[in-house]
């Protein structure tokens, strides 16, 4: 039962992980109608910046968490800019295959970079670990803050865009650009903004996620971030509160099932989930239905 | 009598076409035996003519299905996969039955074709009713799940016939005298090495024919009508579903062949992320993009080049992936910013009047 | 017995009654039009006739047969076939492919015998061709036949797309607003197309138009719709005459 208890709260952890990611994920798909791949990587590279910064130059955590969503913020606005931002009127096959050009082009700069040996993560957490039912449920400083933090992240983004002129600008593009843009609003703005946040949120996910899984390598982001778009899919693409909710269930059956069922198959699992959400539901569980226009 | 000579000379056109690319094919393959026979080739080269075969004949049906029927699949490894241990279980196992090596690597093709379109049909059915991202990222998760699913089978053979489990070899509860084939994560060893320079370029050209051949016909018509505008398809009578489900069918068996090929070319054949793995479906889009979305010809060639430069050029091979990621990137823009389409337009148009005034 | 008879058909959308108590009737070889300001419904009676929305409520008879709430697919089969307001041409395709395409259903021959080129693949391609080339001749498409879709100029798209829906062999042809953004010149001459393709083709044809020229001029009688219901029906005539018509046009 003990046992259960832990596994559970390490899926909620790694669930949390998961939400931040596809927060930005669901924010960039639901405003700018494309699915950011290198968005995953944005993450690594957040990881990378965190760790250069304590590791290597010997600051403090703050310091190197501060930089990284710095850097993560302009790294994803000249994404936007320079790869997405002239592909605007393309097909949707052309800019997912640009995204997917920009995903490579990342992990073979830090490759370059960096180097292919993994790098042992310092974690940034100092909190302490907590000692439930005399020792017998230790629930790491790591799930503890990774928790909070996506808890808090959650409600910021939400009030930001029910109370912002900004926010309530992303909602006006996500339901019609042409529209939005008549009504005055500045729609290449409001892309870079969404792209912006969703950004340094993946940097924070990069210093959480690699503060709980202590090894860093180019190819740390893309799994992490294809399962956060599974989440995002999973609570209903464009949905926030639902984006939180599929990456806190997912990060569950993910841990669940490398522990009772298979470590090997655990992502079959998790994405047998998402192709039995499609089939079932294929707008998620708190995703609105889109009519095609005829 | 006009009416028919114009029509005619419409198929003499696409048969043009054509013809040119099987010539090419032919040629190619003619010139590498020349080279081969004078000791012109390295060892280094030859060890690369079936890995050419393979990339080329996954790049063909990779277009088949992104060009042809215009949705992305990124799990098209996957379908590599199941061809590949398919035919390497049936070829080990079948060993001592059918001593002819070409006739036991015929139905081992067979055998690897049949069993990716099965795979091809079971994520067909439920992924084809998704629509473009959905859809790509659906083939990605059905690719990643096969290859791990596979890293978890064991399957192994004696007196009384073949044995199954997903545990481990010990499960397999073998007589003494029985051999493991497929050990979990460590795949399959001991495939017989039948995959050759000439059979690779053979299937090349069968699946040249096949792809080339369904293009210019109804059932093309009909999947090309789909990809263009699936609404007015339907509202002409095509069964969208069932021309989706041929195309990507189709396709995923002639990614099956290509498994084939690869697992006959190695003696020990695991499901890792390098071969497997989204990565390589990856890979294969570059050569798709590379040669143009729709061009066979194109995605033949690109594959080719993309294969060897890499191995000529050694340090080339550090920068390899940031150069895919980087003709990724640029061809998209290229061929789809307003900015690029309007100067091509002009210098097109420009180019044109001084050829009339000419 | 009417070709089409409409009865009571409705549909809403989030609680909105976007076409209501719809009912009609067309006679075989009929030429029918259907007006109304923009919004009035007149798309979505098209799209509920062949099938792209269920309906809530209502029946609809195609010579007879209940169609309602059929697929698109067995709808064309059916026997109706339509055209867009936007047009939706198989782009990447040739002229001649896009009609090809069209007789998909009355020509046939299995994929593997296409894959094989067998003796029937050439002898079925080379009817296909000669019908298609019959049906672009019609539009005065036929010189065109080998360039994309996508390269014809505008008018000449329009008519690929009645080429296209004819090459099914419907019974209804329904035509979304056939003469829009063509020219007087290009309108006159699409007139005369419809009324050839209705002489010819032994054709019952529905449109949706806003050109009163070409609705005064080729169509029998008229149906106005208004907020989704019909505010009236009867000879072409009639109908445009009707204050009520003019008033729901010209506003209050």
């Amino acid at each position: 039962m003990m046992s259960f208890i832990s596994y559970f709260i390490n899926g909620l952890s790694l669930g949390s992980v998961y939400a931040i990611i596809a927060l930005g994920y669901t924010m960039v798909y639901g405003i700018a109608k494309m699915l950011n791949f290198a968005h995953g990587d944005v993450i690594m590279i957040g990881g990378y910046v965190v760790f250069t910064v304590v590791s290597t130059m010997g600051l403090g955590p703050v310091a190197g968490i501060l930089l990284a969503v710095i850097l993560c913020t302009v790294l994803g606005v000249v994404i936007e800019g320079v790869a997405y931002r002239p592909l605007r009127m393309a097909s949707p096959l052309a800019v997912l295959i640009t995204a997917i050009g920009v995903s490579y082009l990342l992990q073979n700069i830090a490759l370059l970079v960096f180097g292919s040996n993994p790098k042992s993560f310092t974690s940034v957490v100092t909190v302490p670990a907590l000692k439930l039912l005399q020792g017998k449920l230790i629930i790491s400083g790591e799930t503890i803050v990774t928790i909070i933090s996506c808890i808090i992240i959650m409600i910021g983004l939400t009030m930001f865009i029910k109370k912002t002129r900004a926010g309530q600008a992303m909602l006006a593009v996500s339901e019609d650009k042409g529209a939005a843009q008549l009504m005055g609003i500045n729609v290449d703005g409001t892309i870079a903004l969404t792209f912006a946040i969703g950004s340094a949120l993946a940097a924070v996910a990069g210093a959480l996620l690699c503060s709980a899984y202590p090894t860093l390598t180019p190819y740390t982001g893309s799994m992490p971030g294809i399962k956060a778009f599974v989440a995002a899919v999973f609570g209903g693409i464009g949905s926030i509160p639902g984006a939180f909710i599929g990456g806190l269930l997912l990060g569950v059956i993910e841990n669940l099932s490398k522990a009772y069922i298979s470590s090997q198959l655990s992502d079959a699992i998790v994405f047998g989930v998402l192709i039995v959400v499609l089939l079932v539901k294929p707008t998620g569980i708190l995703g609105k239905k889109i009519n095609e226009k005829v | 009598m006009e009416k028919s000579m114009k029509i005619n000379f419409r198929l003499n056109k696409t048969l043009k076409s054509n013809i040119i690319t099987y010539g090419i094919v032919i040629a190619a393959y003619i010139i590498v035996q020349l080279l081969v026979n004078a000791g012109q080739v390295s060892n280094l080269m030859k060890g690369l003519l079936v890995p050419i075969c393979i990339y080329t004949i996954m790049a063909i049906s990779l277009n088949l299905t992104v060009g042809i029927l215009g949705e992305l699949s990124l799990g098209h490894a996957g379908f590599m996969c199941v061809g590949a241990f398919s035919s390497a279980l049936f070829s080990i196992s079948m060993l001592d039955a059918i001593p002819n090596a070409g006739i036991r690597f015929f139905f081992a093709i067979l055998i690897g074709a049949f069993f990716a379109a099965l795979a091809g049909i079971v994520v067909g059915i439920p992924v084809l009713r998704l629509r473009g991202d959905y859809l790509a990222i659906v083939t990605l998760a059905f690719g990643e799940i096969i290859k791990n699913v596979i890293s978890v089978v064991y399957i192994g053979k004696d007196a009384s016939g073949l044995h199954f489990s997903t545990k481990n070899a010990m499960a397999l509860n073998m007589a003494k005298e029985g051999t493991v084939i497929i050990n979990g994560a460590q795949g399959i060893t001991g495939t017989p090495k039948n995959s050759t320079f000439t059979i690779g370029v053979i299937l090349i050209l069968i699946t040249l024919v096949i792809v080339l051949n369904l293009i210019h016909s109804r059932s093309g018509r009909a999947i090309m009508s789909v990809r263009d505008n699936r609404i007015a398809a339907e509202s002409i009578g095509i069964n969208i579903t069932k021309y989706k489900l041929m195309a990507f069918t189709i396709s995923a068996a002639l990614a099956g062949v290509a498994g084939v090929l690869y697992s006959h070319n190695l003696s020990a054949l695991t499901a890792t992320q390098k071969n497997f793995g989204y990565n390589q479906s990856i890979m294969i889009l570059v050569f798709v993009v590379l040669g143009g979305i729709g061009n066979i010809r194109g995605s033949m060639i690109a594959a080719v080049l993309l294969t060897l430069l890499p191995e000529l050029l050694r340090g080339l091979n550090t920068y390899r992936m940031l150069i895919y990621a980087i003709i990724l990137i640029v061809m998209m823009i290229f061929n789809w910013s307003p900015k690029l389409i309007d100067l091509r337009k002009r210098y097109f148009h420009k180019n044109r009047a001084e050829k009339e005034r000419a | 017995m009417a070709l089409l008879e409409i009865d009571n058909l409705g549909i809403s959308f989030g609680g909105l009654r976007a076409v209501d108590n719809f009912s009609i009737t067309i006679e075989k070889g009929q030429l029918y039009g259907l007006i109304g300001p923009n919004g009035a419904g007149k798309t979505t009676i098209f799209n509920l006739l062949t099938g792209v929305y269920k309906p809530n409520t209502g029946t609809i008879l195609l010579d007879g047969e209940n169609i309602t709430g059929k697929k698109t697919v067995d709808i064309n089969r059916a026997g109706i076939a339509r055209t867009f307001q936007n047009i939706r041409l198989f782009k990447e395709l040739t002229v001649l492919d896009n009609v090809k395409t069209g007789l998909h259903n009355a020509y046939s021959y299995g994929t593997v015998t296409g894959i094989l080129r067998l003796p029937k693949y050439f002898k079925v391609e080379k009817e296909m061709d000669e019908r298609a080339i019959e049906l672009l001749k019609v539009f005065g498409l036929d010189e065109e036949k080998d360039i994309l879709a996508s390269n014809l100029p505008y008018g000449k798209q329009r008519k690929l797309e009645i080429a296209r829906a004819l090459a099914t062999g419907p019974k209804l042809l329904l035509l979304d607003e056939p003469a829009a953004g063509m020219n007087p010149n290009e309108t006159t001459e699409l007139m005369d197309t419809i009324r050839f393709v209705r002489d010819n083709f032994d054709m019952t044809i529905l449109l949706i138009e806003h050109d009163m020229k070409l609705v005064s001029g080729i169509c029998e009688r008229l149906t106005v719709l208004n907020f989704g219901q019909v505010l009236t029906q009867g000879k072409t005539a009639d109908v445009l005459n009707d204050p009520e018509v003019i008033k729901a046009y010209l506003g209050e």
